[in-house]
Formats: structure tokens, sequence, C-alpha cells
């Protein structure tokens, strides 16, 4: 009978010390940064990365999730750095104390996607007005409702269009809570109207009969900024590496990286930090 | 065959209005008996009687719920009996028929080189040496009881306890275990088994108990039980059975 | 129609991956294979001795106990994640490990998973070989413990089916290893991970591929065992069904 508690002490340590040591290896120099589905899925990450390793020898680990998400895995110190696109959400952040200042990055815009022939008549250069008619025509809308960028984007949008959702929710909207690839596969299989992010819809290969419907508008304008989270907070992030990170993010060779990432010939994100 | 070692008949196990419960049955009832060495004890009696718990009880496996079951030293070595059990249906581990011999040395903590001397002598006795290194569950009806009682000898057991150990074999491997049984018991191994064969309790055994509906009836030498008086309900037992032996 | 291009599209997608031995693919595989066998040989330590000790040892709550297991084979497997998650994120009890965001964590969070069910089906299948042979391993003198594992070394054929189950549950769940993992490319991408990305960026030909894939690379392992037993019964080393 000791052999056997024996032998299964020692497959159980072997498999987990196997693990360890396995990611002890790859320890190197790495960063865990907290970004965002919509960033993830445009495919930036796979271009901006690797040049910056290259650099800097340092590994990026992305942890995708919303925006929302996003910052509460920073304030729990599992990330050392946050890279999103939620300025109200991200100056609360500073505010808190988690991070000692946001950098500016670069933008995106979004833009009204809906079928192509559009029932609802949105078409143009007006959002308030898109959403307006929509509210009106109760056509069907999928939101994220996912507390992300795009989300609180959202939001503030409607506002914008007079439309209180809280009290006057249009007929057809839909919150499916999940992140913008399965709610532009929603609006696919749905025929519905759905705000997105120029950089996921680019990308996106499902579209079925969507079509681009309202785009250019200022107020679709959407901000990236990043974030070094506070070792004052989180002492044991990689302050360090993660400041190195940001900096090359605004500086010349990130925000080139940047505006050379393009999908079939258009550029998706335009760098704008401040010197 | 060995002699018999000579020693008094001291007793082994006594049991004192013993009963036991499972649930709502009351599977044994105030049953008083007395288990000497050197007896061989046959159990007979209906299916439910509780020829099974009582050899259960006898052995240690369960304890009376009321009254007494005690366990004595053996006289004159002093020290615990050791005992052993066969069932109607050998349980063997999947294992080879030498490894399930060794296993049960092993268990009484027998060191490497003798469990392997004890395992071939016991091997031999039954008659399985060349099958030793087969699966023990490939084996034959009557080559798996053998087994078992290799592995019961392997233990050189003070008392040996068997239930209906060939209720399910042919008559040729029944007589297989029945020798092996005698040779047991010719070596100073007290026997106690159940049987639902009058034949075979009249065959092995010095001394024959009757039980019915949890309680002991009859206890009387093999010679007084077939052929004196008994109560009513024994002697209608007895004609139930078929006369042949 | 649409969806049958597509049904067809994914298994052409599959052969073409295989075939030309995309390295992605293959590091997400190997990935899989490694965390969730790991996952399967911590939670066969625990889960089989936790389940043959239930199945012969009687205690005051014992029928709580049982219930208790019957129903953790239930946990889902995003809920394993997220309780995982908070003790090991930063701000949790052993935020310290720094194991968030690694395949270790992953191979905690699947072990939990698969525990309870070693130790069902395992409880089931020394309770029925004690039913059997509980007596005679009593009477040859094991104690509880001795006796539950001599009836573990007895079922070791039925012991494979179960670490075969258990492998399946690890193998095909997203919930856990998405959370604790994050789904970091070249880090923590594992096949459901990677399927579930494709997934949501539309790409459903490449995310049906991934899973055909996957199936293939289980059915593998399948196959790999049986073959192993089948070799195992011609050598004699195994009494044959009776």
């Amino acid at each position: 009978m000791g052999v056997m508690i024996k032998l299964s002490r020692r497959v159980a340590v072997g498999a987990l010390g196997a693990f360890l040591a396995w990611s002890a290896a790859a320890q190197e120099r790495f960063i865990v940064v907290a970004s965002t589905t919509s960033t993830e899925q445009s495919g930036l990450f796979g271009h901006l990365l690797p040049l910056f390793k290259q650099a800097s020898g340092i590994e990026v680990r992305v942890v995708a999730v919303g925006t929302g998400q996003a910052l509460d895995t920073a304030r729990r110190g599992d990330a050392d750095a946050v890279f999103v696109h939620d300025s109200v959400a991200e100056e609360k952040f500073v505010a808190e104390g988690f991070a000692p200042q946001r950098r500016l990055v670069m933008y995106n815009d979004f833009v009204l996607i809906g079928p192509a022939n559009d029932p609802a008549k949105t078409k143009g250069r007006d959002i308030a007005a898109a959403l307006g008619q929509l509210a009106r025509q109760g056509a069907g809308f999928i939101s994220r409702g996912d507390k992300s960028g795009t989300h609180a984007a959202e939001l503030r949008l409607w506002k914008q269009a007079s439309v209180d959702l809280a009290t006057n929710r249009p007929a057809g909207y839909k919150e499916c809570g999940c992140g913008m690839g399965p709610a532009l596969n929603m609006a696919a299989s749905t025929n519905g109207y759905v705000l997105a992010d120029r950089g996921t819809w680019l990308s996106f290969k499902n579209r079925g009969e969507l079509a681009v419907l309202v785009e250019g508008d200022k107020a679709l304008f959407n901000q990236y900024g990043v974030m070094v989270v506070s070792p004052a907070k989180h002492p044991h992030v990689k302050q360090a590496l993660a400041q190195a990170f940001a900096d090359w993010l605004v500086g010349p060779a990130g925000q080139a990286a940047i505006a050379a990432y393009k999908i079939g010939g258009e550029q998706l994100f335009f760098p704008n930090a401040q010197p | 065959m060995t002699g018999m070692p000579p020693f008094a008949a001291t007793p082994l196990v006594t049991l004192e209005a013993a009963s036991v419960r499972f649930g709502a049955v009351a599977a044994l009832s105030g049953v008083d008996l007395e288990l000497r060495r050197g007896d061989r004890l046959a159990l007979v009696g209906a299916n439910g009687s509780g020829k099974t718990t009582l050899l259960r009880m006898m052995h240690g496996l369960v304890p009376p719920g009321s009254g007494r079951c005690t366990q004595h030293a053996l006289a004159p070595e002093g020290r615990t009996p050791v005992a052993a059990m066969l069932f109607q249906r050998p349980f063997l581990l999947h294992l080879s028929a030498r490894r399930n011999v060794s296993l049960a040395l092993w268990l009484r903590g027998v060191g490497r080189e003798e469990r392997a001397a004890l395992t071939q002598q016991a091997l031999r006795r039954v008659g399985l040496e060349d099958l030793a290194g087969r699966p023990a569950r490939a084996l034959s009806g009557g080559q798996q009881q053998r087994l078992a009682m290799a592995r019961a000898w392997a233990m050189r057991p003070d008392i040996l306890f068997l239930d209906e150990p060939t209720a399910s074999l042919d008559p040729s491997a029944k007589r297989e275990v029945e020798t092996l049984i005698e040779a047991f018991a010719a070596e100073g191994t007290t026997i106690v088994f159940s049987t639902h064969n009058l034949g075979q309790a009249k065959r092995l055994a010095t001394r024959v108990a009757y039980l019915e509906g949890g309680h002991v009836m009859v206890d009387l030498p093999t010679n007084a039980f077939f052929h004196g008086p008994l109560p009513p309900e024994a002697a209608q037992f007895l004609r139930g059975e078929l006369p042949w032996v | 129609m649409e969806g049958m291009n597509t049904f067809a599209d994914s298994l052409a997608l599959a052969a073409h991956l295989v075939w030309v031995g995309d390295a992605e693919l293959w590091r997400i595989v190997a990935l899989s294979l490694r965390v969730s066998l790991a996952a399967c040989a911590v939670g066969a330590v625990f889960g089989l001795w936790l389940g043959a000790w239930l199945a012969v040892a009687r205690f005051p709550g014992w029928p709580v106990a049982i219930w208790l297991l019957n129903t953790l084979l239930a946990l889902p497997s995003v809920v394993v994640g997220l309780v995982v998650y908070l003790l090991l994120s930063r701000a949790g009890p052993l935020g310290s490990w720094g194991l968030l965001f690694t395949p270790t964590a992953m191979v905690i969070a699947q072990s939990i998973l698969v525990v309870p069910l070693f130790a069902a089906l395992t409880r089931r299948l020394v309770q029925d070989g004690l039913a059997d042979g509980g007596d005679q391993l009593r009477s040859l003198g094991a104690g509880p413990l001795l006796t539950a594992g001599l009836l573990l070394l007895h079922e070791r054929r039925a012991l494979l089916t179960i670490g075969l189950t258990a492998f399946g549950r690890a193998v095909a769940e997203v919930g856990a290893v998405m959370i604790v993992g994050g789904n970091i490319n070249g880090v923590t991408r594992v096949m459901t991970t990677a399927i579930a990305l494709e997934t949501s960026k539309g790409d459903l030909a490449l995310a049906l591929a991934l899973g055909a894939v996957l199936l293939g690379v289980v059915g593998l392992v399948n196959l790999l065992i049986a073959a192993v037993q089948g070799v195992a019964r011609t050598a004699g080393l195994e009494a044959a069904p009776a």
C-alpha cells in the first residue's frame, strides 16, 4: 500500500512540477497587458507585439476581455499595464490611483453596421439621427451590453440621440452581454443593426448581408489609451518593463508600426500620441 | 496423511445469546454455541436460516447486536487463532493464480522469500502448480475453489470457515474440494462449514448444527444427529432432503 | 445552404491544416494535450483515492458527502474557472504564487473539474467490487483502505475507461481555461479557447475546422489506449472477459 501511495504522490508532484518548470523556463522578460477583445480581434497585436519584442526583448502577453473586465483585472493587480478605449473609465482608473497617468496612443472610429437594404433608413453621416430613426422604426439593434468601451460609446450616442434606454427602450433593442464578434454574428443572422469598431468589422468574416451605413461622424471617434499599473497599489507589477512598453507605443517606432497596420489596404488605427 | 497433533478440545469461539438484525430481519436470535478446537462442525438448514451469518459472526466479520461472541486464544500456544474463510463463489483478483496466493501472505506481513516458498507449496498441495502463471479468473470453477483453498492453506489457518464451498461445483470438483477439506482437518485445522448437502455433512463433520429462522435448534455429534431422535422440525428437514448420500 | 457550405469548407480546411502541418495549430494541440493530461494525472491521484475511501469508509454525514460529490459532477467549468481565478488573482489569497494566466493555472482548474468525476465513478466501481469481494478481503486481513486499493488494482481496466472519460471532459471544456488562462496567444491558447476566439471573430469555418481537429486528436488518443489494451490481452497478461 505504501508503494501505491508513494507512486500516486510521485505522479502528482511530477505532473505539477513539470508544469511549473515549463512555465518557469518561459519566465524570461514578459508583462501581462489587459486589453480589449476588439483590439485583439482586429489583429493589431499580432502585428505590433513581434516588433516590440524584437526591439526590447520583452514578451507581451495580452489578456483580451471587455474594457470593464480589463480595468478590473488591472485593479486586482493581475496585469502590468492596460490598453483600452474608454476615456471616462480610464480617467476614473487614474483618479483611483491605480495608474499615474493615461497616455493617448491611437484612435479608430465606430461605424453603424446594418442590412445593406437599410429598412430603417439610417444611411448617412449623422449617427444621432440614425439612432433616432432606429428607435422610431423599432428596428432590430444588437447591443454588446458588456461594460466594454464600445458599449460605453453606444450608450453615450443613444443619449446624444435623446433616446432614454431606461424608460423608452426601442422595440428591437437586444442586449447580448457579449464581445464584438458575437454581436456582429447576431446582427448578421438576424439582419439587425449594430455599432461596431471599424477594426473588428474589417476583419469580420461572417458578414451575411451587412454593410457600413453610418460613418465619419465626429461623435464616432474612438480613442485608445495606455496606462501602466502603479506599484504603489501593487508592488509586484513589472513597472520598468511595462513602462518600456508604454513608452514604445507612444514613441516614434510604435506610432509608425500602428500606422503601418492595414487590412485589405485600409489603415485601421490612427496614431495620435502627444509628445 | 499426517497424524493429528495432540491438543485438547479447548474453546475457540463462544457465542452466548448472540443475536443480530439486518434492518427488519432477525438473522440470528439468541444463539448459544461453542466452537472447540478440532471440531468439524457442519451448519445445515434452509436458505435464510442464518448459516452464513453465523459463519461470519464466528469469523469476526459481523459483531452481535446483542449477546456475546468471544474469541479465545489458542491453548496451549497462547496466540490468537489464524482464521480463513472460503465462500461459495471464490473471490479472486484479476491477477495470476500465484499472485492471488502470495497477496494473502503479503497481507499477513510475510517476507518476500518466505512468500514465494509458501505460495509454491500451497499451489503444489492443491495440484495447481502448472497453472500458477494463469490469470486466476481464467480457471474453471473447481480450480478456482482449489486456488482459494491454496490461498487459505498458505496461511496455515487454525480455523477454516467455508460457506457452501461445493454448492456450485460439479461432482468431480466437489470431490476434489472435499478431499482438501479432509486434508486440512487431518492437519489439525478446526473446520466450520455450511452446506445443503446432507451427505457431505455426514462425510466430513464430527458435529452438526441445524438452524431455523436464526435459531440453533439442534447441536449434536454427527451420529446422534443422523440416527438419533430429533425435534420435529429438524426431523422434517432431514426427510425433506433426498435420501441418497 | 450557407450552413452546409460552412461544414464542407471547414472539413476541407481541417484537412488542409493537418496536411500542411500548421505550426500554430500543432502548438495549440500540444498545449491542449499537455494541460488536460496533466490535469487528469493530478485529478486521478486525488479522485481515485477519494472515491475509494468514500466507498469503504462510513462516518456520520457520509450520505451528505455522497450527495455533495454527485452534485459537484455538474460543476460548470466556468464556475470552476471563476473560483480558481479569484484564488490565484493577485488580489486573492494565493496571488503571490503568480500563477494566473499560466498553463499551470489551467492544469489546476481542470484538475478540480475532473476530481469529482474520478471520485464518483471510482466510488461506484469500488462499492460494486466490495459487494463481490469485501468479505473475502476482510477475511484475508485487509483493512478498509487496503481493501479499496486492492479493488482499484482489481478493476484497473475500468479505471482506464474512467480516465478516458475524465480526459474527454477536460480537453473539451472551455470555461475554466478561458478565465484562468486568459487565452493568451502563444502562451495559454488551447484548442477550445481558439475555437471560441475564431467563432467570436466570425471565422466559423476555421472554428469548425479546429473542432474537427480536436475530435481527431481525442480519437487518436482513444485508439492508442485501445491498441495498448489489445497488446496486453494477446500477451496473456489479462484474463479474457468471462
